[in-house]
């Protein structure tokens, strides 16, 4: 498990990457869904 | 139709998601530094594809006067800057630990960050125009100028030879990939694709609704709810 979360070595690159990318995701469908509320 | 595009969007990036980390094998002079490709090709993919569709809908807008183009280019906007930012994000967490920079004034990169701020600019330049009639139009003019670059980054890594690799993947010949690792990138494109789609609609019904708020139908709309 935590071999994996390491990812050889690069678990930053991999994870900042795909961490970044989410938290985006995350905040774009959280900006969209409060703005239908709002109407 | 936004939750069927989401749920295909969920499932889709499940899969991508699985065969990025589990399925495709590691590579053997990356290790696992190259899983970042998963993510960034898609991006990288999608921030140009939506900058043509996007500048397409400004460019029917200008020809037809239709209301609904702009509309349309203003609700992908937003969705495209963030697969931008993230195509040049993952590039430069890749770029650390195989090129040894986060980031170098490569043709590619630099072409990549215009692409930024021409997205950044359209969302400015129609915000700071009251009104939308005339925002349509200028953001239009700016849109159509900008679509020249998007020719200038899918071909910039043939016209100069700079440290950006070439395409993986292409029309016309076989793919230089691992099968799995072309599938993942692929289920991660589709599913990149099908949010962009329940984005845009999404934020197109909310622009609809905000710029005709007092159009009668609106108006019953509201008052039912």
């Amino acid at each position: 498990m935590s071999e994996f979360f390491a990812m050889g070595g690069y678990g930053f690159y991999v994870w900042g990457s795909y961490g970044v990318a989410a938290l985006c995701i995350c905040m774009e469908i959280f900006s969209l869904t409060s703005k239908k509320l709002k109407l | 139709m936004i939750p069927w595009f989401s749920l295909l969007a969920g499932m889709l990036a499940l899969a991508g998601l699985y065969v990025a980390f589990f399925v495709a094998p590691t590579d053997h002079q990356q290790g696992e530094a190259y899983r970042i490709i998963f993510l960034h090709v898609p991006t990288a993919w999608m921030s140009m594809f939506l900058y043509v569709v996007m500048a397409g809908w400004a460019g029917i807008g200008l020809a037809l006067n239709t209301r609904l183009s702009g509309m349309m280019a203003s609700a992908i906007a937003p969705t495209g800057a963030m697969f931008t930012f993230l195509a040049l994000w993952s590039g430069a967490l890749w770029g650390r630990p195989t090129w040894g920079a986060y980031w170098v004034w490569d043709a590619r990169l630099t072409s990549e960050l215009v692409l930024l701020f021409l997205y950044l600019g359209f969302i400015a330049l129609k915000s700071a125009i009251p009104d939308p009639v005339r925002a349509d139009r200028a953001g239009a003019i700016l849109a159509l100028v900008g679509v020249v670059n998007v020719p200038i980054i899918y071909f910039s890594v043939q016209w100069w030879n700079t440290l950006h690799q070439g395409a993986s993947v292409s029309l016309t010949r076989a793919p230089s990939m691992a099968a799995t690792m072309l599938l993942g990138m692929l289920l991660m494109a589709l599913a990149a694709w099908m949010y962009s789609i329940a984005t845009a609609l999404a934020r197109v019904r909310s622009i609809i609704l905000e710029r005709e708020r007092d159009a009668e139908w609106v108006r019953l709309q509201r008052a039912a709810t």
